[in-house]
């Protein structure tokens, strides 16, 4: 299969106006020896033959569609309304590069600026960037603000050990070169509690990070904390399941002076990992330490109203070396998901998405506690996601689930020693009370074998 | 001028979807439970939540209207250096949205996913053939992502080997800004390489720096000149001569597909981009996907995990793939497992179609289109580093008698119903438009943008102020860019501004 549209006659004609007698003649500057090196792989295929290849590979998985998933633990089986892959189809919009030239690009700019609002809405917070890689990057990006607020001059970062364990991972890849110094989630410290953070926060500490709802579901008004924070001049991020945020205070209410999240379960598809949607929002005051690209609003020379890519100067593409991140493409097509799925359930839907998983997974962990030898890890509030404690290990209990067609949930201890038989079970509104009611019986079941 | 200009109020071209936004409204609904209703844990609930309200029909026009404002590949040539816009085929938006890949959680055990990381590692190892590494991640989110992996794993090397002096990053002058960005946020310091008479790296500037405190170069090969680097093997003599590692940015390797091989010309780390060289859309500014490739003296420092075969097959048996973490790893550069669906599903399907005699076309077809491309306009627009170029050239955006600068000539080009290039880049390069036409094109349009071009050139003479004032077909004209960063109005709603809606 070839995409190039060019004839022979058509080829050896412009040879012809370059001066030279063969395609080849094109490359003498590569070096001979190296020249033209013969590819070892597989002859093409036809469209046809492609298809069927990955179709092939496709129904090798099990997909969720198969299964039925009780796996969270940072990405959520969610239903995405059919509008928004309608609109990501739009060959305007997924063929388009990021906005440079604002004439011919207010579709994508205008997208975006919606985006923002809509971040900022959901988060209380002042500004959004365009979006960000994932969750984990946003994260590890709001380390990057931090110390770049204090000029480097505060060295540390405090990170709640409840904070996403693949995000703490990246914060630490992230600031292997900047000599900053990543405490607090340390099995030494107790690993669940939110309050013997606040004894590690001092004068040299740049950035505290927190999760809400946090990785065990939990839900927890940060206010208190975020003021004692505050009071030694740290900055304060919380990093947010957007879904929970159409029930529970914002983060900006909270006081946060960074909110940011994994944006997947607005209309994105799990997609085995990606790609996601980075939220990134901050304060206005923070806006030009922040990573990523702003639009903002503006009017042309006939009157009307538009958008641009604004504050670029902070960008690696001026700034160079002194840029605030070396971010340069985004999630801009993740972005436009979101909002049109926002746009399109709307305040009302987005409650009832949120309120069902609410719900739901309120009635798994009654019933799942229900069983003799079977207990919920804590009493806090939360929100879909909770953590359960079994007689047995975790692993034994999702191969017996997986045998009866259930996704189980995530083994806490592979992260957190003192968590083995513990599992992290996510609910949302793709459960039905039958297959929450299978999930009990088998659990049941495997726990009294 | 418009009414609503002399009324001071700029006049709305499409309200945004809060403007859209009637209360009572509803969209897509939702179930009621089917479980009994748990109670809510009332001090922790948020009074409003202010999000639009609006029907599925509404949303949809909105959509449908900002789709139209803009310009895209699928409307027209798209020929902006560096970021090769080629088309998309349409089969990667069929084979990326298969159920099986759509609906798998990247934590599923690794039994429930074969498909996934059966094809995960079979494209780890045709990005290793294509580029001649010994081994590649498919992690990194984006190109710029793909250079901070690189650059940490750099770092790591000389780290590992007790070597803790080396400090420097040398990049040409002529480099992407990411590539100094990148290496900044790794703590090093940047030097940049001056680049000689003919394009090339300037071998006396490079050797001047080449000593024990390199950590190594980052060099874009064919550079953001369009040119191949004539002394590349020098230039990697020298840096792997003073200990450093040799990073290539992979941006431009459109150019090079069955060409030359980065890792045979001795490249230590090189990232791909996805959305440029294997077709994976923009998406107008993402996702991309920057996998990294090494050679095999660095595979042991490569983010975790990657994909490996756990369990060989044999006939009657697949083998069983999943995940490893290498030795000396960095650790993970982001969540999960890189942009499987929108990046790796895609890329997938494109070399697959390709295989290794279409893969050479591409490269050959887009370095025939550039030189076409450059033959036609050498002698309309200054092209300051004139020789056989690459997958793209660099040519001044002036003419001689006249005012008009290389943005004029951008704008103007959308009247003729094209992007424009690439404009002000690379910064050695004055009024630079920097032309990259892709294989994707055919002979009559490189003709007619070509044609327009020129058309330009003497309009530029002529009526220099259809150019000052350009565009003008298009939906909106040039933009206020200073009251944008003066005003910072960056959001239709802020939570506690009561003059907005």
């Amino acid at each position: 299969m070839t995409y190039i549209p060019i004839s022979p006659q058509e080829r050896d004609a412009m040879l012809e106006t370059i001066g030279v007698k063969s395609l080849d003649d094109l490359f003498k500057d590569i070096p001979q020896k190296h020249r033209f090196p013969k590819l070892d792989l597989p002859p093409a295929l036809s469209e046809m033959e492609v298809a069927a290849e990955l179709s092939e590979l496709a129904e090798a998985n099990e997909s969720t569609r198969q299964l039925t998933s009780f796996l969270g633990a940072g990405m959520y089986n969610h239903y995405i309304p059919s509008v928004v892959d309608h609109i990501l189809r739009r060959g305007e919009f997924y063929t388009a590069y990021t906005p440079y030239q604002p004439e011919i690009s207010q579709g994508t700019l205008q997208a975006i600026f919606e985006y923002q609002s809509l971040m900022c809405a959901l988060t209380g917070m002042e500004v959004s960037n365009a979006s960000h890689y994932d969750g984990a990057t946003a994260t590890a990006e709001a380390v990057n603000l931090a110390y770049a607020q204090f000029r480097g001059k505060r060295t540390k970062v405090v990170v709640s050990p409840a904070v996403h364990p693949q995000y703490r991972a990246v914060i630490r890849t992230y600031t292997q070169g900047m000599g900053v110094e990543v405490s607090g989630d340390s099995a030494i410290n107790d690993p669940l509690s939110v309050t013997s953070l606040e004894t590690l926060i001092d004068e040299n500490t740049s950035l505290v990070v927190v999760q809400y709802p946090d990785f065990f579901g939990r839900i927890y008004d940060y206010t208190q904390f975020i003021e004692s924070a505050h009071q030694k001049g740290a900055l304060v991020c919380v990093v947010v399941n957007p879904t929970a945020l159409a029930l529970f205070k914002t983060p900006g209410e909270m006081g946060a002076d960074v909110v940011v999240g994994e944006g997947q379960p607005l209309g994105i598809p799990m997609w085995y990992g990606g790609p996601s949607l980075g939220i990134f929002t901050t304060r206005k005051q923070f806006v030009h330490k922040m990573a990523g690209r702003l639009v903002g609003e503006t009017v042309d020379n006939r009157g009307q109203r538009a958008y641009v890519l604004t504050l670029t100067a902070r960008e690696q593409h001026i700034k160079r070396e002194r840029a605030t991140s070396n971010i340069c493409s985004n999630q801009g097509l993740l972005a436009l998901a979101s909002a049109v799925y926002l746009s399109a359930i709307g305040k009302k839907g987005l409650r009832q998405v949120a309120e069902l998983c609410y719900h739901k997974a309120h009635y798994a962990a009654a019933q799942l506690s229900r069983i003799p030898g079977v207990g919920l890890c804590f009493d806090e509030p939360f929100f879909h996601e909770f953590a359960l404690c079994l007689p047995k290990s975790v692993e034994e209990v999702n191969t017996h689930l997986l045998e009866h067609g259930i996704l189980g949930g995530y083994d806490l201890g592979q992260d957190y020693p003192a968590l083995e038989n513990h599992m992290l079970l996510a609910v949302t509104e793709m459960n039905s009370k039958e297959e929450i009611d299978a999930l009990v019986e088998v659990i049941t079941e495997v726990c009294h074998d | 001028m418009t009414e609503s200009v002399l009324n001071g109020e700029p006049k709305v071209v499409e309200p945004t979807i809060f403007e859209l936004s009637s209360p009572g409204r509803c969209g897509v609904s939702f179930p009621d439970p089917d479980v009994p209703r748990a109670e809510l844990p009332a001090s922790l609930l948020r009074a409003d939540l202010p999000l639009p309200e609006l029907a599925e029909v509404d949303v949809v026009r909105h959509y449908m209207r900002l789709s139209t404002f803009n310009y895209s590949v699928d409307s027209g040539f798209y020929p902006l250096g560096s970021c090769t816009m080629k088309y998309n085929p349409k089969i990667d938006e069929d084979t990326c949205r298969l159920p099986g890949f759509l609906y798998t959680h990247p934590l599923q055990p690794i039994e429930t996913v074969q498909g996934n990381l059966a094809l995960m590692y079979t494209l780890q190892e045709w990005l290793k053939e294509i580029s001649g590494f010994a081994a590649v991640t498919l992690q990194p989110a984006a190109g710029a992502h793909g250079e901070l992996t690189g650059v940490l794993i750099m770092r790591a090397y000389h780290k590992s080997r007790g070597d803790h002096k080396r400090v420097k990053m040398l990049i040409p002058d002529s480099a992407h800004g990411t590539n100094p960005a990148s290496s900044g946020m790794v703590g090093l310091q940047i030097v940049q390489i001056p680049s000689d008479a003919r394009g090339n790296v300037d071998l006396k500037a490079l050797e001047a720096q080449c000593d024990d405190t390199v950590v190594g170069m980052m060099l874009t090969n064919p550079n953001t000149l369009g040119l191949f680097d004539e002394n590349v093997e020098k230039v990697i003599e020298l840096v792997h001569g003073c200990g450093g590692l040799m990073y290539g940015d992979g941006a431009n390797l459109n150019a090079l597909l069955g060409i030359v091989r980065p890792g045979d010309l001795g490249f230590d780390v090189m990232h791909f981009n996805l959305h440029k060289t294997f077709a994976v859309p923009h998406g107008g500014g993402g996702p991309g996907s920057g996998p990294v490739g090494v050679a095999a003296h660095l595979a042991d420092f490569l983010p975790a995990p990657i994909v490996d075969i756990l369990e060989e097959g044999d006939e009657g048996m697949a083998p069983l793939f999943g995940f490893v973490t290498p030795a000396q790893t960095i650790g993970r550069v982001k969540a999960f497992h890189g942009h499987f669906g929108g990046g790796l599903v895609r890329a997938f399907t494109y070399i697959a179609m390709h295989g290794p005699d279409g893969l050479k076309d591409v490269s050959r077809y887009a370095v025939l289109n550039a030189n076409y491309l450059l033959a036609r306009l050498r002698d309309t627009y200054h092209v300051p580093f004139d020789r056989i170029c690459m997958h793209e050239f660099v040519a001044e955006g002036r003419v001689e008698g006249s005012d008009v600068r290389a943005l004029d000539i951008a704008k103007r080009l959308m009247d003729y119903r094209f992007h424009p290039p690439t404009n002000y880049f690379p910064l050695i390069v004055h009024e630079a438009l920097m032309i990259e036409p892709t294989e994707t094109e055919n002979k009559d349009t490189l003709d007619a943008f070509a044609e327009a071009l020129i058309k330009i050139a003497e309009e530029a003479k002529t009526q220099p102020e259809l150019l000052h004032s350009a565009p003008h077909i298009t939906p909106f004209g040039r933009m206020d860019e200073v009251k944008a960063a003066r005003d910072l109005v960056l959001c239709c709603w802020l939570p506690e501004d009561d003059n907005n809606p």
